[in-house]
Order: C-alpha cells, then structure tokens, then sequence
C-alpha cells in the first residue's frame, strides 16, 4: 500500500465523529471612529521604522527626501512615474530591458520603492501581494533599504480586514511588519539580520 | 504506526533533570528568557479585547481540521498540485528523510539553505542528509548558533535560549568560518550583523531551500511561514528548488482561517504584534521564486496521537512555545532534560504520543499540574489534563506487574477504611516518628525517608504525623466544653 493510501486510512480509522461548529465571536469589525491611520504609524514607530505622512502631491518630495544620499533606485513595472519625479538617482525598473537579477539587488547604495495591498492598523503590518506596484518578492528582499508607500484608504484595522481585501490569496504574500529583527539572544528584539535593515513608510492621506 | 526521530529521550527525566539542574548558569539564562519573554506576551495580549473568543476559535477551527482530516488533506493535494508543487506523502522520519534525501540528489546539490523547522528537527533531516553527503545550513540565527555549537535545540522558538550573549559571542569566534573578531563583541546587534555576513553569500547562491510551514491551507493549497529575521524569505524565495516537510495537523481549512492564527501565533510566541515576516505562496508562481516546489506530509505518531480521544487535543499545537516560557519546570530544567525537540509542557504530552507506550514513559511525569500551560495555549490545549490522562495510562498498562507502591497504597487503604485501625496506626505513626522530629525542624517536614520510605522522598518532603490529630483536639474541646 502506498504511504498515501496508508496515512489516509489509519486517519480514518482514529479520527473522531461528528463536525466541529466554529464560533466566530471574535472581531471582524471595528468603530468607524478609530483613528487608524494615527494607530498604524504608531506601530510601525514602535518597529523602529521611519514613517511620514504627505498629501498625494508631495509623494515625490517625500520620496527625495527619504532617499537622499541613495545613488540607485530599484522599482517593480507599476510603480508611478509621478513618485520618481523629484528623486535626482538612477532608477532601474525590474522587467525594463531585463528583470533584476540578485546581484543587481545586491549591490551596495541600492533602496527598493514598492507600493502595498494593504496594511492593519492594529499590528503594523504591511501586505506585499505581487501587484504591479510591488513587484516580486525578491525585490523587497534583497536590497538593504525598502522604501513603502501606503495610501490612507489601504489601512484597515485588524488582520480578518486585511485578509478579505486581498483579490487573489494564491499570489506570493508578504506580511511585513517592520524591519528585519530577531528575538534569538536572550529573547530582545534587535532590528537589523538578513531582510532590509532599514524600513520606510509614506502614508499618503487621500 | 508509531513516531520516530529526535523524539525520542535517551534518559528517564528525572535523571535528565538532575545533570541539567546542577548547571546554574543554565537556569540564569533560562530565568532571564523566559521572563523577558512572559511579560512581553502579557502585554500584547492584555491589548485584545477579543483574545479569548480567538482562542476559543483556533481550538475549534483545529478539533474541526482532526474531524475531517482525510478530506481536506486529500483537497489540499489537489489544490497544491493544480498550483504547480509536487505533494509527497511519508509514513515515518525514515521514510521523510529518504523521500527529501531523493529529491535533493536529483538536484545535483551537495548543500542546501534551511528555514528553521520543528518538523525538519525532528524526523533528523540534517543528520539524514549528512549520510548522503549533503550538508544542510541553518539560516535561524538561534539554529545557526546551535549547529555551530554542535548542540541541540532547547526550546521551539529560541532553540538557542540556554546560551546568553556572551556564550554566543565565544561560539562565533571559534566556530564561524571567517567571522571578524574586531567587530565581534558581545552586543546582540553585532551579533546578528556577524550572522548576517556569514549567510548571505549562502542564501544568494543556494540552489536548494527546505522548510517547514506553519499553516497548510487545504482551500487553496497554500503554505505559509511565519519568521522574523528574513532568512526565510530569503530561502522560500531565491532558490530554484524548494521542499517543504510538513506535519498532516497544520492544515487549516480555508484560507480565512488564517485572521485566526495570524492573531493567535506571533503574540503568544514572540510576543510581538505581529513578526517582522511572513511569506503564504501557492505552488510555483512563474518569474517569482522557485520553479520546483515539493511538499512532503509527514505522520510519524500522529495518527496515533489522533486515536486517542483525550490525547488528541495535543495536535491542536501551533508550536508557540507559550507553555515553555510560563512553566515552572522548564525555567528551571531547561529544554535538554526533555530529550525531545519537543520540549516543556507540550512536548512532556506530545513525544510520548507521538512514539507510543514505551519510550518518553517518564515525561508526563515532568509537571506539577499548575495549569500555567493551560491559561497561556493559544488553542486551549488541556496540557494538565492530557498529563493525567497519561498517567493514567501508564499505570494502567503496568497493572498486572507487581510494585511496592501499589502494595503500600493497598495496605493504606486498608488501613483507611476503618476510624479505629486509623486511629491506632496514626498512633503507631507518631510514636514511631518521634526520633524523627528533631531532624525535621521547624516546618515539620522530612526531606530524606530511610529505606524503603526512601523511594517516597526521593522526589518529594514527607510531612511528620502531627502531634496532635483533629479528632484528638475535636475530642478534648469537647470534653472541656461539657459542663
């Protein structure tokens, strides 16, 4: 018999009777009055990200000033020209002419600018979910500095929010919350081992 | 068919706990972590307003999963394989070890890049994949310090947690090949920059990645990995190959079930909001990540887990470590005592169930029933009660061996179930514990019977008779109260 048809039996025969009724009491919804913007920038401080919030037209301000001292820029296809506009370094677009390899991600002096899905409020979370905006996965790997813009109508309160919002769960996801850390000696938070070190945030109110 | 691999203790735990107890620098390191570690959970905890009814929902959602677990893991296989992975199924560590051994061969690859697993830990992959040649990295810090260590994890999360910082700083310098002692000092961030450098050349040349998952979602046969450091996106991302081995129990049913234990799983582990990373891919997504992704379930014991109807709940586990860190037991004995990679209280009822009656008999003897595990399980795991109930069984099976304490519980009761053969032997009792007294001392207690007593005392003070019982006093009040 195969281990397949023999894992499957031997469950059979030990599992318990009947269905399980799930209760679902815990929240899904939240007071409209929650300033969750204010909640989501206090989280990501509190991960030791940088954050600023601007109005959409000084996305590209922003940007520049985020990004001063950086000499090359890598963006996934659809990040905005109009975020780029004020940023006076290289920009390589991944897929324009070739797609970014890992050691073009690799190289030192480069920062990634991605946009998100969505993000929760409650536990600082940001949501990568591979649109055009964001790109694949590797490209907020590998570079030291990511740089995410996150509009206001993007912020939910909890995890079930963000979860239903997602268009497609079978894309590569990416919940990020803060910068790489590790909690490995002596159990403290230290930020800093083989994700980006340094994390930005622009919330764009809109 | 019963559960092999590091699950297994060589040493009786009483014995364990002794060779460990005698290490106090060992229990420093512990009490600092787990402390740490206790309060942070506390706080982030105390911040949901709905933590209990997410508990209350994560138990039900898993009791669901065991009820109708050859459905969904038969609809996981087919929603994994329309994604694109190839789904292997493994009876035992033996056979998990042979069907990743086979796949890594067909690579070509004589290294693979790890994302730190406790189902990896305990089938013994790396030592399986030693045999055949092939060396396996751990990217974990925590198992990277472990492995350079030539140790064994200790605990679920912080397999390194028996080491302080400055114990890591020395097994940097003298095992890390290449390490810059300069810049190497004892402060947690030059350590982990030193991990840093030392892995990265690894993960952006690894041809091979292995993992585990904590969530298997059987609606859209999605994988997911919850971490913090970012070596394991950089494993489930960079390389062209990767293997998954996972336990038949991480299936969730649908991929809302995730809020759950998205929830659940980083404030009672690390007790963070959330962790830094977590990474859900479906099969093979072309351009991004690997293009060969295989999944290996595995039962080794867990089927038979499930057969027990007391024991079952066991398999609710989400590998937390919550119960480690709040257990009076493990503060003090730490991870290794165990002999298991599953330690503490889910491991004292999980590896005996996962091996069978036989090996691990002493494990869930390593409690004192507090019910501290209890409070803090995340999907309300009994821990006390799954202990008792193996207890239970334990004396059960030996029923028909003889044993002096059964013969002097039988002669006890014996002696109970009359008041004057009582009476007399209390009697009997304080006369005969009077040489006694004086070396008790003030709390009345005897650390150390003489023989046969002594096996009593071996792991518990024996109370002296009083010197005066409640019906005694009860008798003279009555007495003096007569007019």
């Amino acid at each position: 018999m195969s281990a397949r048809d023999e894992i499957l039996g031997r469950i059979r025969a030990a599992r318990p009777e009947g269905r399980v009724a799930v209760p679902r009491e815990y929240r899904t919804v939240h007071a409209a009055d929650t300033d969750l913007v204010g909640l989501l920038v206090d989280r990501l401080v509190d991960y030791r990200a940088t954050v600023r919030r601007c109005g959409t037209d000084e996305v590209a301000a922003t940007v520049a000033e985020l990004l001063a001292g950086v000499p090359r820029l890598a963006v996934p296809p659809g990040v905005p020209e109009e975020w780029l506009a004020a940023y006076s370094g290289t920009v390589v677009r991944d897929g324009t002419p070739r797609p970014l390899t890992v050691a073009d991600l690799d190289a030192p002096g480069l920062a990634v600018l991605t946009g998100c899905a969505v993000a929760v409020a409650q536990t600082g979370t940001l949501l990568l979910d591979a649109g055009p905006d964001q790109g694949r996965r590797l490209l907020s790997l590998v570079p030291d500095h990511h740089l995410c813009v996150v509009h206001t109508g993007q912020v939910v309160a909890g995890v079930p929010q963000a979860l239903a919002r997602l268009a497609d769960p079978t894309r590569p996801l990416t919940l990020v919350s803060g910068p790489s850390a590790t909690s490995d000696i002596e159990l403290n938070r230290v930020e800093g081992v083989h994700g980006p070190r340094r994390l930005d945030v622009i919330v764009v109110d809109r | 068919m019963s559960g092999t691999g590091n699950i297994v203790a060589r040493l009786p735990f009483p014995t364990a706990a002794r060779n460990e107890l005698a290490d106090a620098q060992l229990r420093a390191n512990l009490r600092r972590a787990t402390h740490t570690i206790r309060d942070k959970r506390q706080r982030v905890v105390a911040e949901v307003s709905d933590w209990e009814a997410l508990r209350v929902a994560g138990a039900a959602i898993k009791d669901d999963v065991l009820a109708r677990l050859p459905e969904l893991l038969e609809q996981f296989e087919a929603a994994a394989t329309a994604a694109g992975a190839t789904v292997h199924w493994a009876r035992d560590s033996a056979e998990a070890c042979a069907v990743v051994t086979e796949l890594v061969r067909a690579t070509g690859s004589t290294e693979v890049v790890k994302v730190k697993s406790m189902a990896t830990q305990e089938i013994g992959l790396n030592e399986a994949l030693a045999r055949a040649g092939i060396a396996a990295v751990e990217t974990d810090l925590a198992e990277l310090i472990v492995q350079l260590a030539d140790d064994t994890p200790s605990h679920i999360l912080v397999p390194a947690i028996h080491y302080n910082r400055g114990q890591i700083r020395d097994i940097f310098a003298r095992r890390m090949p290449g390490v810059d002692l300069a810049a190497l000092t004892d402060e947690p961030a030059a350590l982990a920059e030193a991990a840093r450098r030392h892995l990265r050349a690894k993960f952006l040349s690894a041809k091979v990645a292995i993992s585990g998952a904590n969530f298997a979602v059987a609606e859209t046969g999605t994988l997911a990995v919850v971490e913090s450091e970012g070596n394991g996106r950089m494993c489930l991302t960079l390389p062209e190959t990767l293997i998954s081995v996972v336990g038949i129990e991480k299936i969730v049913p649908t991929f809302r079930d995730l809020e759950v234990f998205l929830q659940l799983l980083p404030r009672s582990s690390t007790g963070e909001r959330m962790n830094p990373y977590t990474s859900l891919w479906t099969g093979v997504t072309p351009g991004d990540g690997p293009r060969t992704v295989h999944i290996v379930l595995v039962d080794n014991g867990r089927t038979d887990t499930l057969a027990d109807s007391v024991g079952r709940q066991a398999l609710r586990c989400i590998r937390c470590s919550a119960c480690l860190n709040v257990c009076p037991v493990y503060e003090r004995v730490g991870g290794h005592a165990y002999g298991s990679v599953y330690p503490g209280p889910i491991g004292a009822i999980l590896s005996p169930q996962l091996t069978g009656a036989g090996a691990n008999r002493t494990l869930p003897y390593a409690s004192t029933l507090c019910g501290a595990c209890f409070d803090a399980c995340p999907v309300r795991i009994n821990i006390p009660e799954v202990l008792v109930h193996l207890r239970q069984s334990g004396v059960d099976a030996e029923r028909r061996r003889p044993s002096a304490e059964r013969t002097a519980m039988r002669a006890m009761s014996w002696v109970m179930r009359d008041r004057r053969r009582y009476a007399a032997a209390l009697r009997a009792a304080r006369r005969g514990s009077a040489p006694l007294r004086l070396a008790a001392g003030r709390r009345g207690v005897v650390r150390r019977l003489p023989w046969p007593l002594s096996a009593w005392t071996a792991s518990r003070d024996a109370p002296l008779p009083p010197q005066r019982t409640f019906r005694e006093w009860w008798a003279a009040r009555e007495r003096d109260n007569t007019p």
